[in-house]
């Protein structure tokens, strides 16, 4: 129980940093640097929901996030809704694209999937870069509005759009939070595990995975959307393949598979980004090779590779209590039957 | 009739893994299915447990055709099965594998999940119990916070059991439950299949280890290249000439 407490005080110092932060850090730079990672942590979890705990790896996730963002200028610019109607259908949409996608997608298995989805999301870039009309193509999307005041909340400010983008990030967390420890989250890590299995145990895998999917889809599009409305510009580089290598980056170094992962991860690797910034692109020969002995040697991640040592520290007091108890009644008994040597003696 | 299956036959492209075989489980007994390497009796539990659909023949299951039923609508009608390999979840412990196998009765959704609704609260409650209560009647209540990564082969293979177990089953598959254990640990198995049976259930299990089959087994099929070559009571089948052939490679006279 002691170790569940010492997680919650975790969570709670770490909350309460974030809810601080815009107090303690006058430098609008860290600021605004601070709201794009949490935009990136909640794509994140979308991308850890489905290749973490679902066990596939989905490759169009950049696609839906952009997806999520253009529906939000879309609704937005062109058909002028009310920016939070228009919030609430872009991720709607983008959902639904993903029910529609996942239905096709989900008949195949592993890497199959991950090759359909790779492409699926380069479908989804062609279509933003090349749809002149809609889009705004390569000159890209501008005049999207800031979110609009909810009564006497208002969201003009960098400050009010970080807590905006904050309050996100804690309902997704805690969604994830729930789901991880439930039933159904149970179920998700049975079919990451062994799809045979859960399906001999009962579990319908299709409806499983696409509720998963769908589910993953929808927090990705969550971001894109918040993304849409915090940079107010959008260019079809957002769906490209290197924004999806960035996430998986992001959640194969924080711990894929681990509610912990996509913080640590985004916030490590943007972090030591923006320290490497004098390198410009010489910055991938620091990361390629230690994203390579990561893989190697904490395949698990940061998050995972702390989870796994405390376990396997758990299971070594448990073994060296077991021992010293054995031991301890090897010698209670030898004691007696010495005791009883003395006196026959 | 309890399970049966009438002109069985699955095609593999150009292999014929099991061809036209019928058979039936009787109810409350163990049955054997026995056959050299490659003679088609894991197919032929995939084809039982559904994970795999026959090319022709049907199957039958307290008289409902189930034929084209998927895999887990049939744990549901109370076929579970287990694997040579356990398939389990080594990463965790073994009551966090065994929780799940009751999912199967629960009825919880997403939205139950992360709403924390009463129903959930009550089926995740029942799902702990349930697999206590089967950690407890294959005897591995003493482990139930270890990493399955840490147990021995044959532990494996009882939480591969009770997995099984908590899916409230009447017929339940093992695939070579004997498989990697040791002697002594295997006399331990046949004594918990014994007593899985006492306690009301069905078993058909695959198994290479000749002295526990006959012991155990009410009823014994003997499979080879795909196809029944016998069946009837371990004497029976000790004493069949093209048993003995198809194990020993035996000539007949010329």
């Amino acid at each position: 129980m002691a170790v569940f407490e010492k997680r919650h005080l975790w969570l709670a110092v770490l909350a309460v940093l974030a809810l601080a932060l815009p107090l303690l850090v006058a430098n609008g730079y860290y600021l605004h640097m601070m709201t794009m990672s949490f935009i990136w942590m909640i794509a994140v979890y979308g991308l850890n929901l489905f290749a973490g705990y679902t066990g596939y790896l989905s490759l169009a996730h950049a696609g839906f996030f952009a997806v999520g963002a253009y529906t939000l200028g879309i609704l937005t610019v062109k058909v002028g809704l009310p920016f939070w109607g228009a919030f609430a259908l872009s991720c709607a949409f983008t959902s639904l694209l993903g029910l529609a996608i996942g239905l096709v997608a989900l008949r195949t298995k592993e890497h199959f999937f991950a090759i359909y989805t790779l492409c699926v999301g380069y479908i989804i870039y062609l279509v933003i870069d090349k749809w002149d009309s809609l889009t705004g193509g390569v000159r890209g999307f501008i005049g999207i509005p800031a979110p609009s005041d909810i009564g006497p909340l208002s969201f003009q400010t960098p400050v009010a759009q970080y807590y905006l983008v904050l309050f996100f990030l804690f309902a997704v967390i805690f969604v994830m939070y729930r789901l991880v420890y439930s039933l159904t989250g149970r179920t998700y890590i049975a079919i990451r595990n062994s799809e045979e299995l859960a399906l001999t145990l009962g579990i319908s895998t299709m409806k499983n995975k696409l509720a998963s999917f769908v589910l993953s889809v929808f927090f990705t599009s969550l971001a894109g959307a918040l993304y849409a409305s915090f940079i107010r510009f959008l260019g079809p580089d957002i769906a490209y393949v290197t924004v999806m290598f960035d996430f998986l980056t992001y959640l194969l170094v924080g711990g894929i598979g681990t509610l912990a992962g996509p913080v640590v991860g985004t916030l490590l690797i943007t972090f030591l980004s923006q320290q490497l910034q004098f390198l410009q692109d010489y910055r991938m020969l620091i990361f390629g090779p230690v994203l390579t002995l990561l893989i190697i040697f904490y395949p698990h991640g940061i998050a995972g590779g702390f989870i796994r040592y405390q376990a396997k520290r758990a299971e070594a007091r448990r073994l060296e209590r077991e021992a010293n108890q054995t031991a301890a009644e090897l010698a209670a008994s030898r004691q007696g039957r010495d005791g009883r040597y003395v006196k026959e003696g | 009739m309890f399970l049966h299956v009438e002109r069985l036959t699955k095609r593999f492209g150009g292999l014929l893994a099991v061809n036209d075989v019928t058979f039936s489980v009787e109810q409350g007994k163990i049955n054997a299915i026995i056959g050299p390497n490659g003679a088609g009796k894991s197919t032929f539990f995939n084809l039982i447990s559904g994970l795999h659909r026959p090319t022709s023949g049907t199957i039958t299951f307290k008289g409902r055709d189930i034929t084209r039923l998927p895999a887990n609508e049939r744990a549901k009608l109370g076929i579970a099965r287990t694997f040579q390999t356990t398939h389990l979840f080594e990463q965790s412990t073994v009551m966090d594998n065994v929780i799940i196998g009751h999912r199967l009765r629960t009825e919880s959704n997403l939205f139950d999940a992360i709403l924390r609704t009463k129903r959930h609260r009550r089926e995740e409650q029942a799902c702990k119990e349930k697999a206590m209560e089967v950690l407890d009647f294959v005897g591995l209540t003493g482990v139930a916070d270890r990493l399955v990564a840490n147990l021995s082969q044959e532990q494996k293979k009882r939480v591969a059991f009770a997995l099984a177990l908590a899916t409230d089953p009447e017929l339940v598959l093992l695939d070579e439950p004997a498989a990697g254990v040791n002697p002594d640990e295997t006399e331990g198995l046949e004594e918990l299949i014994v007593k899985m049976v006492e306690g009301g259930l069905t078993v058909c299990l695959i198994e290479h280890k000749m002295s526990m089959i006959m012991k155990i087994a009410d009823r014994i099929m003997v499979l080879n290249y795909g196809e029944k070559i016998a069946e009837g009571t371990p004497e029976e089948v000790q004493n069949n000439e093209a048993v003995i052939q198809a194990y020993l490679g035996g000539s007949t006279v010329a």
